[in-house]
């Protein structure tokens, strides 16, 4: 039986496993030395020998490889959205700790991801600056750098929870799969801010993406001298190209399309641009007649990521609930769980490291008596802010309102154990 | 002269403790002498947004008629012949008052017509990154033909409307009043905003 904590997509059939078996027998035969004609020598052969029941320790591994490669076994992918083709969705279902393997990070885009190369790019600072700059991507690598792990997250996540158009069988991954976690590592914006002489008087920049899309978002230049990044690095190596490669801005704890990837252009104005991404789309209409605009900040969230469907539980007894819970406005402090429907509350433990405007793993070990359960959690931010209700959220904004869907979700357990999204 | 000095200040700073905030207190202008000065046409060339005001928008301009034509030709295959049949966004609608519902009823599907606060921003879209399939291709004459015409099937504009640099920014637009600062602050407390 599979782990159901990584159970996407982990069968393979016989066939399958006869034939990969077969052609590793073939390669190393003709490859290796004639004596050891078992010796797996492809990257992820290990999962093929496994279960077909020979004796790892009686054969000899497959040699260093410059490559690594998941165990064929463990097969997480994105969910690849049908329209418009520019969504794609993180396996939460699937992972441990907070970091996302970057093969698995979300991709949101309005025009496909650009084939960029190093050496044609360039940010242009301009605009009410004393001293406009083109930066190229060696350029900013020569800035003192820094690395941070912050999650990202689309504003629109959550969208199909919060209108009703639930159903029991939609995954942590179908719910709330436009959230990732990374390292990412490059120059504070407000260094290249200093570098070009920003002028006081600049209240707000618009940020443009080398994308077909050209993406504009308008910022205010607060955002700059707090905490933004122009980052090149995600999780120890360049940029993916689905996350902005060579280079892109990141606003941590600020919605994701406002971190415009594939940055190349940064112009400072006295007042915002009002681009067709910040008006017409993410911005929040209210059940008052009126919409927010430039609401940037994600509130805090959690999300129980085990159990949740299409797990079974296999018996009552000892079971571990876990999930990630974040923050655009800081630290978790403390993440509640029921399993009662939100009767009773109890504290979760959170595992270490805790940091600002990023994702928190917690844990809360639950004896299951194995009737009916509901469960729940319900995220704290060190702002005091609690995670409300999504039927909170809809009767202080309205039905009708779009992005930041930061309702706690439910899941509700059979008698036999079988989870099943609830709200 | 002034950024040989800088330069000697920031790496003092940085020998001294290699914290970032002394870069802070000590970066000057031009410290680190990374980055080159662009030429004006290398700005002009990338520096394609258009304001509210209308800064931005370029000489030219477009008619109705020339824009109906150019959106059969280039827009109706993703947005419908009358803008309202999609399979993409849907561009033209009206509310009756034009109330603003949105936040009451998920059914209302918004468009130029009743949610975009600025005829500016068609300009700036349009011109930067449709038509979908060959984006950044249109004239800046086609643009505006494109933008009067979507104003006009919006009952905005009458149908002998010429945009311009001149008339586009004067154009008000249904939803202008409707957008409002996010209120949310975070923080403890019963309410929810």
């Amino acid at each position: 039986m599979m782990d159901p904590k990584h159970s996407s997509d982990t069968w393979i059939s016989r066939r399958a496993l006869l034939a990969g078996a077969a052609g590793v027998v073939g390669a190393a035969g003709a490859a290796m030395v004639k004596h050891t004609p078992a010796m797996a020598d492809e990257p992820g052969a290990e999962g093929a020998t496994g279960q077909t029941g020979s004796d790892p320790t009686k054969v000899p591994g497959r040699p260093a490889s410059p490559m690594g490669r998941r165990a064929t076994s463990e097969r997480p992918t994105r969910l690849v959205a049908n329209s418009p083709g520019g969504v794609s969705r993180t396996p939460l279902q699937d992972l441990d700790g907070i970091i996302t393997p970057s093969d698995l990070h979300y991709e949101r885009h309005h025009a496909g991801v650009p084939q960029i190369v190093p050496e044609q790019y360039s940010l242009l600072i301009h605009g009410m600056v004393e001293k406009p700059l083109s930066f190229s991507l060696e350029d900013l690598k020569r800035f003192p750098s820094e690395s941070r792990i912050h999650f990202l997250e689309c504003s629109g996540n959550g969208g199909a929870a919060f209108y009703g158009r639930r159903r029991a069988n939609l995954t942590p991954q179908q719910i709330d799969g436009l959230l990732s976690t990374s390292e990412w590592t490059g120059v504070p914006l407000s260094l290249l801010f200093r570098e070009v002489g920003a002028s006081e008087d600049a209240t707000w920049f618009l940020a443009e993406g080398m994308d077909a899309a050209v993406m504009t978002r308008s910022i205010p230049t607060k955002k700059a001298w707090d905490d933004a990044m122009i980052a090149y690095g995600q999780n120890g190596e360049a940029l993916r190209p689905e996350q902005g490669y060579p280079a892109r801005l990141l606003l941590p704890g600020w919605e994701g399309n406002a971190n415009v990837k594939w940055i190349r252009r940064i112009e400072l104005s006295d007042r915002p641009f009002m681009t067709r991404w910040e008006t017409s789309k993410y911005s929040d209409p209210l059940a008052d007649g009126t919409a927010r605009i430039f609401s940037f900040e994600m509130d805090a969230k959690s999300l129980i990521t085990y159990p949740a469907y299409p797990t079974v539980l296999n018996g009552g007894g000892w079971h571990e609930i876990t999930g990630v819970a974040w923050s655009g406005r800081g630290k978790i402090v403390r993440v509640d769980v029921s399993t009662d429907g939100g009767r009773q509350w109890e504290p979760a433990q959170l595992q270490e490291p805790v940091l600002p405007k990023c994702t928190t793993r917690f844990r809360f070990l639950w004896n299951w008596d194995g009737g009916p359960a509901t469960l729940m959690s319900r995220a704290v931010d060190e702002t005091g802010y609690v995670q409300p209700s999504t039927q909170q959220l809809r009767d202080a904004r309205g039905v009708g309102t779009r992005y930041h869907y930061n309702g706690i979700r439910v899941w509700s357990v059979s008698a036999e154990g079988a989870v099943a999204f609830a709200d | 002269m002034r950024g040989h000095v800088a330069i000697a200040v920031a790496f003092l700073a940085l020998s001294c403790s290699g914290s970032r905030e002394d870069v802070a207190v000590h970066g000057r202008i031009g410290a680190f002498g990374l980055g080159r000065e662009p030429s004006v046409e290398e700005i002009e060339r990338w520096d394609i947004d258009v304001m509210p005001d209308g800064t931005g928008l370029p000489p030219g301009s477009g008619t109705v008629g020339q824009g109906a034509e150019l959106y059969a030709a280039e827009c109706a295959s993703c947005h419908g012949a009358t803008g309202t049949e999609g399979p993409y966004d849907r561009l033209v609608g009206r509310v009756a008052d034009d109330e603003f519902p949105f936040g009451r009823d998920p059914s209302v599907r918004s468009t130029i017509g009743n949610y975009w606060p600025y005829a500016t921003t068609l300009y700036d879209y349009i011109y930067r990154t449709m038509p979908f399939g060959t984006p950044g291709t249109l004239a800046p004459d086609e643009v505006y033909g494109l933008v009067a015409v979507l104003l006009f099937m919006n009952g905005i504009v009458p149908e002998d409307a010429v945009m311009n640099a001149q008339t586009l920014p004067l154009v008000m637009m249904p939803a202008r009043d409707r957008f409002v600062e996010d209120d949310r602050r975070g923080g403890g407390g019963a309410e929810i905003r």
